[in-house]
């Protein structure tokens, strides 16, 4: 259950984003959690939930996005997007794929309002 | 007080409970029982877009810090109940009888018990338990505050006034290897082949212990766990003659999630395979040496 932490980590960057530029609430923050990036997503909003009361994000819409993996295949030579890391090159079925993207967790941006 | 690692000998960070007698950590000892950054009243001055940032920047500092101090770590992760403690008992026993000299220092993570930390004393190596409290994995900061408590830490200082004075001063970090053997550091997880993949400590390599006793498909249905690591660690295998493991049927499900991983097959109870263990140990801190 390291998605609490990961939410911990999402709220530290909220704050720090705030203590540069000061505002009243969050109204939207937006994520991307790469198919690769080792985040169960629903775990990750139960946890975003958990921790938001009291917070900055208390009364934000959370929206995470998806984005495929992507990674190069040492079979074919192409760049191929992958779901997991047990997925085989879609192209020509090789299992030797080295992951390149879609391993990050990643606060997007926030729309933050001064009321 | 260190910047980098928090050396200086007041107290712990924030929410840690500090066993006096031990140095042992217990970051889960605050009302919430579990260690969460962010949570922390303290906010920070730079933006980091990614969420692991901040762990990652302290990742950097523990990288940098043990290359200061000719340490090689090596972060060692498994499923509860794999043999880590075990193997590395046995490990520390012969790297005594091989290399004599070495210093070898280990920080023990678990959520709860000073176990696994009191068994690598009893060793005669130097040990630092972290509890994580409900914590599933260790994290950078606790990494470095775990290694400012290690003689690993303090056993390339001259123990001259300029350092001291240095040290002193928020650890600008000037200090090169001063000389003497370089050491090797053993970071043992919390028994979980899930999270601690995600959390760099400033390894120069995880290990990944897997025993004979589980399912030979374990690096397929925890891929991230075997991709993050450089050697995979078939442990046990004085047991395969009484299992229907397929060593190489699990060779090649690592091999799917991680084409260069490294492969040892290993028993710290009989012995068999220690020594390449210990080839690769040493041959992981040649750039050490060679900085």
């Amino acid at each position: 259950m390291h998605e609490m932490s990961l939410a911990g980590g999402v709220l530290r960057v909220v704050e720090q984003a705030h203590a540069r530029e000061p505002f009243a609430r969050v109204s939207l923050l937006r994520l991307a959690a790469g198919a690769l990036a080792g985040v169960e997503v629903s775990a990750l909003r139960f946890a975003l939930d958990a921790i938001a009361p009291g917070t900055l994000l208390e009364g934000a819409t959370i929206e995470i996005d998806e984005p495929p993996g992507q990674a190069f295949c040492m079979g074919c030579g192409e760049s191929v997007e992958i779901r997991s890391r047990t997925d085989d090159c879609p192209l020509c079925g090789s299992a030797k794929l080295q992951p390149t993207g879609g391993m990050e967790l990643k606060v997007v941006d926030l729309v933050v309002h001064d009321d | 007080m260190c910047v980098v690692c928090g050396c200086s000998d007041t107290g712990a960070p924030a929410g840690v409970a500090v066993n006096p007698a031990t140095g042992d950590l217990h970051f889960g000892a605050g009302e919430a029982r579990v260690s969460v950054p962010g949570l922390s009243a303290g906010r920070a001055i730079k933006l980091e877009a990614d969420v692991l940032g901040e762990n990652n920047r302290i990742a950097a500092q523990n990288r940098q810090h043990f290359a200061d101090h000719g340490v090689t770590a090596l972060n060692l992760v498994s499923s509860p109940g794999s043999g880590k403690t075990t193997l590395l008992c046995a490990t520390i026993h012969a790297l005594r009888a091989r290399v004599p000299a070495l210093p070898v220092g280990v920080i023990e993570g678990d959520q709860q018990t000073s176990n696994d930390a009191d068994r690598i004393r009893a060793t005669g190596a130097p040990a630092i338990q972290v509890n994580t409290g409900k914590g599933c994995h260790l994290d950078a900061p606790m990494v470095a505050a775990a290694f400012s408590r290690l003689p690993l830490h303090g056993h390339h200082h001259p123990h001259d006034g300029a350092h001291d004075a240095a040290h002193a001063h928020g650890h600008a970090h000037a200090h090169h290897h001063h000389g003497g053997m370089p050491s090797l550091l053993f970071i043992e997880n919390v028994g979980n082949l899930v999270c601690p993949a995600m959390w760099d400590l400033g390894e120069a390599a995880k290990v990944a212990i897997l025993s004979v006793t589980e399912g030979e498909d374990k690096p397929v249905k925890y891929p991230d766990m075997f991709a993050a690591a450089r050697l995979m660690v078939l442990n046990k295998v004085d047991l395969l003659p009484h299992l229907d493991f397929d060593v190489a049927a699990c060779i090649a499900h690592a091999q799917r999630v991680n084409p260069g991983i490294e492969v040892l097959l290993l028993s710290a109870k009989s012995g068999q395979g220690m020594d390449a263990w210990l080839d690769w140990l040493l041959e992981a801190m040649a750039p050490a040496e060679a900085a």
